[in-house]
């Protein structure tokens, strides 16, 4: 294969990885600490995109610079994917903490319908795909067969700094000793004085606005979201986080990566390219079967 | 004996005081009683007979299509002139029923059109149906329409299977085919100097039955097919299909499917600077494909049955009424088809009356009956003989017939 192909498949397949691997961090984190599955998380990935676009047209109105838009729209949609998550985990999810893990499986799968419903009946015209606005720099260079375009580098970085904040997030500062301490060990947490709920909270506002994130970049990147848009992303981000080895970030990044370079393999292998998933997803199976704990699970106690 | 002693005593009542007993006050009150009730019910009968002799009787008769989600667009447009020619209708001293509009929202899946076809067949009230502009979900519904002996009119969706893949006499459609559509779009395309093809089409029965007649059509024609891709029309990320398709360099992207999957791709040809020419079916020629698409529509060709709306025979007075009512969305490509079948079987039942059974008898009689699309004349298979296909290309965010526009002129290029 020409060199410049090969490096575009490459471009292709890392923004959608890096999209994937987002998701999947966040699965991770609520399953390193409360051992739960968040369902829902797909369609607060959909709820950040479209608040995302719901700020951008009102700042449209006030004819808001470009970069100020993108700026508010980034920082006021994770923010409140961030506080929807928390609020979720405080009146859903901890409520529910010595239930059965179906129970809670369960009311944040209702829970990700109502969103999604509610976004389709009560967002103007909200059934139907909407535009989002291309507001990344669409210079592009030209190297052979590869074209690269700035917004995909943008995208690119933007995952990655994301992957690598909340890593060390988690490794550097006192609140990611005191989510570690939790994953690890409930009980001695608090005995060892740390605010168990404070920190629970903080890992659910943590990856619903890795999510919120998510759901932007597919939005400048695609520039159309639709209210379903979550449903398969939250499926895909789930799979990574599960074939990497839940509970571990490392895992879920690689999981990302691992379904965006499948399906990009099964696009150029069949002459229907809509197997693609079908062979994504078969690929994941069978690594499910050969490793039940995932590629990078950490066999230590020790999660997230 | 006390009934005939109580009507005496009513009788000598108001000639002298006699006294009575409390039984026969009684039953004195209940005759009072009766004969008013009478009277009320007399009142009642008659102008229940004089309000039904001045209400005609109310006909209905259904309409489905998108009318949410992606190609909710030509949905809406379709509902609005069906609904449009029902209300003309209703305004008419000669119109001998009422007619009644019941709008159901297929969403442009086969699943939910099923749903709602047997909804409207089960329904006694309602009487013919204008369905369908996905052809994906009028193949799935033909055989209710069939069961039920629900006549309809097919107001938009191309596939030919729909009324020649089956004998079933309720099936009708006033809008062409795709076979003619792309002989024609083969044919031109060769005019124009193309000779290689990567064909996209989702999998729906829509797209796939477009690649199958563009297939057949450029087989006598000096054109190839370099790659062919099948989708999922609900797929959103198609750069691994086009990096594919750049490696094999065709001159022109031709697209089986319908709109929003058509912004998708179009708008990601140009994320890996590919610039072929993109060659749609009737599926994208919407206002939704312009506005997704933006800029990068410039130069879009698409191709269609029959001829814009305002060189059709009633266009302008289609176009005319269609503003007056104030509708909210546009009637898009296929609402004077819509509004033609629905015009047309209200024709049928002013003819024959509220049967579905005679409807369905002089619908298969239909020879040359006149309508704003031209003249309608159904095969043995219900579709109409039209075979006049329209070339379209985008020219500054607009859809543009090809023989008017700057590109047949030769003061812009496509390539």
């Amino acid at each position: 294969m020409d060199l410049g192909f090969f490096a575009q498949y490459l471009i292709n397949g890392l923004v959608q990885g890096i999209t994937y691997a987002l998701v999947a961090v966040g699965f991770t984190l609520f399953f390193g600490v409360l051992d739960v599955i968040k369902f829902s998380h797909g369609d607060v990935l959909m709820l950040g995109a479209f608040t995302a676009l719901a700020l951008f047209l009102g700042l449209d109105r006030l004819s808001t610079p470009t970069w100020l838009s993108l700026t508010i729209m980034l920082c006021l949609g994770t923010l409140t994917m961030a506080l929807l998550g928390a609020l979720l985990c405080k009146f859903l999810v901890l409520p529910l903490k010595e239930s059965p893990p179906l129970n809670t499986l369960l009311i944040t799968l209702m829970f990700g319908s109502v969103i999604r419903e509610s976004v389709r009946l009560f967002f103007p015209n909200g059934s139907n795909p909407k535009p989002f606005p291309a507001l990344l720099p669409e210079t592009s260079i030209n190297w052979g067969n590869l074209n690269l375009r700035l917004d995909s580098v943008i995208l690119i970085f933007t995952g990655a700094l994301a992957i690598v904040l909340t890593h060390l997030f988690i490794q550097k500062t006192r609140m990611g000793l005191a989510i570690r301490a939790v994953a690890q060990d409930e009980e001695t947490a608090r005995l060892m004085g740390i605010n168990f709920t404070k920190t629970v909270l903080m890992t659910f506002a943590l990856g619903s606005g890795l999510a919120a994130l998510s759901g932007i970049s597919t939005g400048l990147y695609y520039q159309e979201i639709n209210f379903s848009m979550g449903l398969m992303l939250g499926v895909i981000g789930f799979s990574a986080a599960v074939v990497g080895g839940l509970g571990s970030i490392y895992g879920a990044i690689v999981g990302g990566l691992l379904f965006a370079f499948l399906q990009t393999l099964g696009a150029i292998w069949f002459s229907v390219p809509a197997y693609k998933d079908v062979f994504a997803f078969t690929v994941i199976i069978m690594l499910m079967a050969w490793r039940p704990t995932g590629l990078l699970a950490d066999r230590s106690a020790e999660r997230v | 004996m006390v009934v005939t002693r109580a009507a005496g005593a009513a009788f000598f009542m108001s000639v002298k005081i006699i006294e009575l007993t409390n039984f026969e006050k009684r039953i004195l009150l209940m005759l009072n009683t009766l004969k008013l009730l009478k009277v009320f019910i007399f009142l009642i009968c008659c102008a229940c007979l004089v309000s039904c002799s001045e209400q005609p009787e109310t006909i209905k008769i259904t309409f489905i299509g998108p009318l949410t989600g992606g190609v909710s667009a030509g949905g809406l447009g379709g509902r609005n002139s069906a609904d449009l020619a029902v209300s003309l209708r209703n305004q008419s001293p000669e119109t001998k029923y009422k007619y009644e509009l019941v709008p159901l929202d297929d969403e442009c899946k086969p699943n939910i059109g099923v749903q709602v076809a047997t909804k409207a067949a089960a329904d006694k009230n309602i009487v013919a149906g204008v369905t369908h502009y996905c052809s994906a979900v009028a193949m799935g519904t033909v055989d209710v329409y069939h069961k039920f002996g629900l006549p309809v009119i097919v107001w938009g969706a191309v596939l030919p299977d729909i009324t020649y893949g089956n004998d079933h006499p309720e099936i009708h459609r006033v809008n062409g085919t795709m076979i003619n559509q792309n002989m024609v779009a083969a044919e031109f395309m060769i005019a124009q100097g193309f000779s290689t093809w990567a064909v996209i089409h989702d999998t729906t029965d829509y797209g796939k039955g477009h690649f199958k007649y563009f297939e057949k059509a450029l087989i006598e024609q000096p054109g190839a097919i370099l790659g062919t891709f099948g989708v999922n029309p609900d797929q959103q990320d198609f750069t691994a299909e086009l990096t594919k398709i750049k490696a094999l360099n065709p001159e022109v992207i031709y697209f089986g499917g319908l709109a929003p999957t058509g912004v998708r791709i179009r708008a990601q040809m140009d994320k890996l600077g590919m610039s072929q020419v993109f060659q749609g079916t009737s599926g994208i020629v919407s206002d939704a494909f312009i506005d997704g698409v933006g800029d990068l529509a410039e130069g879009v060709l698409a191709f269609r049955e029959g001829a814009p709306t305002e060189k059709l025979p009633g266009g302008k007075m289609f176009i005319q009424a269609y503003q007056a009512r104030g509708f909210g969305e546009p009637a898009e490509a296929y609402g004077a088809f819509a509004f033609a079948a629905t015009d047309l079987i209200i024709d049928v039942i002013e003819k024959v009356g509220p049967d579905r059974n005679l409807i369905r008898d002089e619908l298969n009689l239909t020879q040359g009956h006149e309508s704003i699309v031209g003249p309608v004349t159904f095969d043995s298979h219900g579709q109409n003989t039209i075979a006049l296909i329209t070339k379209y290309v985008i020219q500054d965010s607009s859809w543009v017939l090809w023989e008017d526009s700057e590109y047949a002129l030769g003061k812009r290029s496509l390539k």
